[in-house]
């Protein structure tokens, strides 16, 4: 069978009809793809769609060491094994797919031969052990639950409700400052529910124009609109059995408000231009920073897709809410990157530690993971000293916010600006829209200037200008 | 201003994982896009923590690379490089689609039979 005739492959003489090979493979719950002899894909199904977050269509005709991307494929090929011993070959590693994330699997390659017997390609059989490993990070299950560290009082309510609520189907709305750990705990809830051996797949609705977004959400059919070359099954089907994390959900669109709260009510998806729909299981994990009951009011986010949203609602309280977190964290983070760098460094200095233990964190975890990174990369002794903390904590001693990043820090702040200088309390979103203007207004409006000096993508800063109402 | 750009190989191909690349192509680049210097490095040995230091190191601006996981990619990204991952394909096809300015994260390179 060639690549290029994949998409209509039958199967003839099993049945009475001819049997089409993706309706068959595609009802199979575990990852499967045929290669063909030279090793490139032929098909995937849908399951192995949904873990490599490749399309079949797209990777069709490449080598699958490109698409499966596992950690043995260099070394030691399964498939040339399978094919020398003409028995199937068995590997257990970790792949890494499309959304970057590292996915333990087992992987299993077994020759296909044709009718005169002959090598004719490869199956391979992929199945996601996510939820069968442990994958907490060396910490004890007093400090945390999955990745997830804590011990204050709300974490520890947190992490103890949270295998209780991870049992249920219900949907789950998080809601959070930025960097307090939204994302952790969506796939932890995932991790650790009867879900966690099925796909885990988020979409962030924030990153992506309105037709796109909905077109990776539903999917849609071949000939809808022009460039759509192929039925494309979405993300809510993809996610069958499993869990899609809607993240940034309040910037979902209006209009596709409507038809998530229509899936939320049926579970039958509608890709575009299909009069067909499909049935899909799928627990529905939703996380915002925004206050969504203040959306609701200003007409911005449906009211009746809140309720569907906040069955279960769990809140992550800011880093500065958190009592002695930031001294675990500050431990937590000094321990991985002295590690990762190779550097012997045995703690922080008395003033260092009381400085960063002092400061706020307005972008909380994820800002003092990025402070313990830029001091541990800047430190050459064996204590971190207060001259290796980046140089806008000193600026925020006297009270006020800082930007969320090192980065910004050490690129905007760098230079003070006046107008930024206000006296009395000042809300972080203030501070933030400033930074948006200012960076928009030294890069002479170009977007994608102003987000490499504030140190964020452009769809983070298209996010936060739609937010503060900057992109008119 | 001259752009040096680090693309991870595999034999003549870019490799499928950043984090386990042990040979990377360092490209300095002119302002056409013409090659001023190029050189290949074999790494000692597969580490994306040492990969991105050595990326520092040699203030490379653009990193072309396959699959990356997520935090080395937030990583190099705060560290203002621009990194265009999941790039699949022949390495000189990639040098050459970037220096054209016709590179995209995630572009498949290959030469497939019925496909443009």
């Amino acid at each position: 069978m060639e690549a290029s005739v994949a998409a209509s492959a039958e199967i003839h003489g099993l049945l009475k009809t001819p049997l089409d090979l993706a309706s068959l493979v595609d009802a199979v719950p575990i990852g499967l793809a045929v290669l063909d002899r030279d090793r490139q894909v032929v098909l995937l199904n849908r399951a192995l769609e949904a873990l490599t977050g490749f399309d079949r269509d797209e990777v069709r005709g490449v080598p699958c060491r490109d698409v499966l991307r596992s950690n043995f494929c260099p070394q030691s090929c399964p498939a040339l094994e399978a094919s020398d011993s003409g028995q199937a070959a068995v590997r257990e590693g970790n792949i890494i797919n499309r959304d970057r994330r590292r996915i333990p699997i087992r992987l299993t390659s077994l020759p296909l031969r044709n009718a005169a017997g002959e090598r004719a390609g490869f199956l391979e059989t992929v199945e996601d052990l996510s939820g069968r490993m442990r994958p907490a990070e060396g910490l004890g299950p007093d400090l945390g639950l999955d990745r997830m560290i804590g011990r204050s009082t709300q974490m520890e309510e947190l992490f103890h409700m949270l295998p209780v609520i991870a049992q249920t189907d219900s949907s789950v709305l998080i809601t959070g400052e930025t960097g307090t750990g939204k994302d952790m705990l969506a796939e932890a809830i995932h991790r650790i529910s009867a879900r966690a051996r099925e796909p885990f797949i988020k979409v962030n609705c924030g990153a992506l124009p309105e037709t796109l977004l909905e077109s990776e959400l539903f999917g849609h059919k071949k000939g809808t609109f022009t460039g759509a070359v192929a039925d494309k099954p979405g993300r809510l089907r993809l996610a069958h059995g499993g869990s899609l994390y809607l993240t940034e959900i309040g910037d979902l669109p209006l209009p596709l408000q409507v038809k998530l709260l229509t899936f939320l009510d049926d579970r039958v998806v509608y890709p575009l231009g299909d009069t067909r729909g499909y049935a899909a299981d799928v627990r529905i994990i939703a996380a915002t920073n925004h206050h969504l009951e203040e959306m609701v009011r200003e007409g911005r986010f449906r009211a009746d897709l809140l309720f569907r949203l906040n069955v279960v609602r769990l809140h992550l309280p800011p880093l500065r809410e958190r009592g002695g977190d930031a001294a675990l964290l500050l431990s937590h983070f000094l321990a991985r990157y002295a590690a990762r760098f190779k550097k012997k460094i045995r703690g922080f200095s008395d003033e260092a530690r009381a400085r960063l233990l002092a400061y706020a964190y307005p972008g909380n975890v994820r800002e003092l993971r990025n402070i313990v990174e830029y001091a541990v990369n800047v430190c050459q002794e064996d204590e971190v000293g207060v001259g290796h903390l980046p140089a806008y904590l000193s600026e925020a001693e006297a009270g006020r916010d800082a930007p969320a990043s090192a980065a910004i820090g050490s690129r905007l702040l760098a230079r003070p600006e006046t107008d930024m200088d206000t006296a009395g309390p000042v809300k972080w979103s203030d501070i933030e829209k400033r930074l948006i203007v200012n960076a928009l207004i030294r890069s002479g409006g170009r977007k994608k200037d102003a987000a490499e000096l504030l140190g964020w993508g452009r769809s983070t800063l298209w996010r936060k200008m739609k937010h503060y109402g900057l992109d008119a | 201003m001259a752009d040096k750009v680090l693309i991870t190989i595999r034999d003549e191909v870019v490799a499928p994982r950043f984090d386990l690349a042990t040979e990377v192509l360092i490209a300095t680049l002119g302002p056409d896009g013409e090659v001023l210097e190029k050189k290949t490095m074999v790494l000692p040995h597969a580490s994306p923590e040492d990969l991105c230091h050595q990326i520092l190191v040699e203030e490379v601006q653009t990193v072309i690379c396959g699959g990356i996981e997520e935090e080395f990619l937030q990583y190099l990204t705060w560290k203002k490089r621009a990194v265009l991952d999941s790039v699949m394909g022949p390495w000189q096809r990639a040098l050459d689609r970037y220096r054209q300015g016709d590179l995209q994260a995630g572009a498949i390179l290959y030469e497939r039979a019925g496909v443009a």
